[in-house]
């Protein structure tokens, strides 16, 4: 900030000010909703009057309402994501490699094709994967959901991780060749260290796309043996038919929330200690 | 320590273009040979098929008496030095030093590890830096972390590909004798890369130049600039360039644009019948006459000419002296020019005068060449009519002896430190 104007710099935090109350006043609205009691909801203060632990007993606790919808849900949907996070790393980063590295016919169909899947919209082809999965048996189950997500994470995770690989001074590898390293050797201790932020944000990425999707999992799951965080949410129900669910929902967001602030910050000290290595440019 | 011998490599693309033609080059244990040329003449890839990172097409290569031609880079035990240095960007100068040593599993032990690259980092005067990261370094640093991690390796040879040319111009000259040096200590073969022909001259034992994937001559850097096979060699080594201008034989003279050169009957006998040719004059080999005057030299040719620029360097006087080429030889040397990377402005004369000479920008000044320095190529062919491969072999033969001489002393001088 050094160097700026006084008004400048005035502009700046009004702007930063405006900014996080926009992106943050939902999360604290939410976060504040999660700890009122049912009865108080509609008494339209911001913070609860009563602060209670009910709403994350109800999710949680032994003889919560909700937990048997919650609960399993939660185990899903990290199960889920993490396995269609690895797959989608993994493929993407072998491909992002051959993208980044080679010349070969058809680079370009693949790229273009990758970019038609994600932009392709979700809701046009749940109908015709419900139909499908019933038939083969996919229905209600992890797979059942781990395919589909692959058809998200995979072509953003190829884009951003070629776009990387591109950036990476290949020619460590052949210098690393000739002080004695095999082709393997040259890739994981040369590349790898070099790869990995790339791969991290990569993966971050995809897992927040699985995470957070809701068409795949509302339509393609029916019990808790597959659904997810986001659709188990549309099936809480009020102690009464009176009362609304808006405790328990706002609890069960904070919960799935933590996850991914967790992993945000866990993965960022990794992405950053990578970007300020920095390649070493002559 | 070893001998590189390459026969007949041939560098053939899957486009099928040709980068290296058919070279063959012999390099004796312990010799520094340069590949030098303008850009795309197949030198780095020559270089990088040495040392395994491109496939050799045909042609057989062998280091140490030994084919090679089907070994991967790491079998081939040497060591290059990359243009931007390829260091490891995640490790710190000393985990890059140790690189090819940690590399050999269970060689080493973490001692000798320590040892060693603390060796390569007194001879670089790096010991300050090594726990630093490359991207903290300078460009000068980096370059000598890059050549000791090629020290540590203990190679049969080095590699340099351009390895001074992303750095300064001062910085480049202390790297010149920083590795001029090494070598000499090391006695280890070297093969350096550079399009840069000081470098070129002040490194190497032998040059070899090349043009388009051919090779036009391999001798020492003195037989190169006295005695140049052909009009690419002698307008590539040199600077400032060579001086090309048409030469017309007739009668007992040559005209040149702007004097006229007595004939004598060894250059008659080499001319044979041709009556136009290339005339290629050094700048030093002009002079300013009154100079020449004053130090009481005669011979020579004077002449007066028009003198359009000059630059005063302290050590010499630049004059550019523009004059009319001949239609007839004008192709040829924008050709040449072309290939020599030049930009093929205008066709001017640049004369080197002592320091002290009086000659200003404007003058019709009095200058004064040297007949006996002037070398004549055919204007068809572009050779050297004037070569004289005896005087280039003996000259190639006493430096060799000189380079001899030069390590026997610098082995000496190692025996006497390490004594001490």
């Amino acid at each position: 900030m050094r160097g700026m104007s006084t008004r400048l710099k005035i502009g700046w935090v009004v702007i930063v000010i405006v900014v996080f109350t926009y992106t943050l006043f939902p999360v604290a609205s939410i976060f504040a909703t999660s700890f009122k009691l049912p009865g108080e909801l509609n008494l339209g203060t911001f913070l609860p009057v009563h602060w209670t632990w009910d709403n994350y007993t109800q999710i949680l606790g032994p003889d919560g309402s909700a937990r048997d919808l919650f609960v399993p849900s939660l185990r899903n949907s990290i199960g889920i994501s993490l396995i269609a996070t690895a797959i989608a790393v993994v493929l993407a980063t072998l491909a992002a490699y051959a993208i980044a590295r080679l010349d070969f016919r058809g680079k370009r169909l693949i790229l273009t094709t990758a970019l038609g899947v994600s932009i392709f919209p979700v809701i046009s082809i749940v109908t015709p994967l419900f139909n499908l999965w019933r038939q083969i048996g996919l229905y209600d189950t992890w797979l059942g959901l781990i395919i589909p997500y692959l058809s998200l994470t995979l072509p953003i995770s190829i884009w951003t991780l070629a776009a990387f690989f591109r950036q990476i001074p290949w020619e460590l590898e052949q210098a690393a060749q000739v002080d004695g390293a095999t082709t393997w050797q040259a890739f994981r201790k040369a590349i790898v260290p070099l790869a990995a932020p790339g791969v991290f944000t990569t993966a971050l990425i995809a897992f927040f796309i699985a995470w957070n999707d809701f068409v795949y999992g509302i339509s393609l799951t029916s019990t808790s043996r597959a659904r997810p965080v986001p659709a188990a949410l549309a099936f809480f129900t009020g102690a009464s038919q009176f009362e609304e669910p808006t405790g328990a929902i706002s609890a069960a967001a904070v919960i799935v929330t933590i996850p991914v602030v967790i992993l945000v910050l866990l993965f960022q000290r990794q992405i950053v200690s990578g970007l300020t290595q920095g390649a070493v440019k002559g | 320590m070893a001998a590189i011998t390459l026969t007949d490599i041939v560098k053939r693309y899957p486009d099928g273009f040709l980068a290296v033609k058919g070279v063959s080059l012999d390099i004796a244990d312990g010799e520094f040979v340069i590949l030098v040329g303008p850009s795309g003449c197949g030198k780095s890839t020559l270089l990088r098929m040495i040392v395994g990172l491109e496939d050799i097409t045909e042609g057989e290569l062998q280091i140490a008496g030994k084919r090679v031609n089907e070994r991967a880079p790491r079998d081939r035990k040497l060591a290059m030095v990359f243009q931007n240095y390829a260091l490891y960007p995640h490790l710190t100068v000393f985990e890059n030093i140790a690189f090819p040593l940690r590399l050999q599993k269970g060689r080493f032990t973490e001692q000798q590890i320590q040892d060693k690259v603390n060796f390569a980092a007194q001879t670089l005067e790096l010991q300050d830096h090594l726990q630093r990261k490359p991207a903290n370094l300078s460009g000068g640093q980096r370059q000598r972390v890059a050549m000791g991690r090629a020290i540590v390796r203990e190679a049969d040879a080095f590699l340099f590909d351009e390895p001074l040319s992303n750095l300064d111009a001062k910085l480049r000259g202390q790297m010149r004798t920083e590795i001029s040096r090494m070598q000499r200590r090391l006695g280890t073969t070297t093969v350096y890369v550079t399009h840069d022909q000081t470098e070129a001259m002040t490194l190497g034992d032998r040059v070899a130049v090349l043009r388009k994937g051919d090779l036009q001559q391999v001798a020492s850097p003195r037989a190169l600039y006295e005695h140049p096979v052909n009009l690419f060699v002698a307008g590539f080594i040199g600077s400032p360039p060579m001086n090309f201008v048409p030469g017309e034989v007739s009668g007992d003279v040559m005209k040149l644009p702007f004097a006229e050169v007595p004939l004598t009957d060894d250059l008659r006998r080499r001319l044979g019948d041709r009556t136009l040719v290339i005339v290629g004059i050094r700048p030093e080999h002009f002079e300013d006459h009154a100079v020449i005057q004053q130090q009481g030299r005669t011979g020579g040719v004077p002449f007066k000419a028009q003198v359009d620029v000059t630059e005063w360097l302290g050590s010499d006087l630049y004059a550019y002296v523009p004059f009319e080429t001949r239609p007839e030889v004008a192709g040829k040397l924008e050709e040449l020019d072309r290939d020599l990377d030049g930009e093929g402005l205008r066709t001017q004369l640049v004369v080197a005068l002592a320091s002290d000479s009086r000659v200003r920008d404007g003058d019709d000044a009095p200058l004064w060449f040297d007949p006996a320095r002037m070398l004549v190529f055919d204007p068809e062919s572009g050779d050297n009519l004037t070569y004289d491969a005896d005087k280039a072999r003996a000259i190639d033969e006493q430096n060799e002896k000189d380079r001899k001489a030069s390590i026997e002393r610098a082995k000496a001088r190692e025996a006497a430190t390490s004594r001490a």
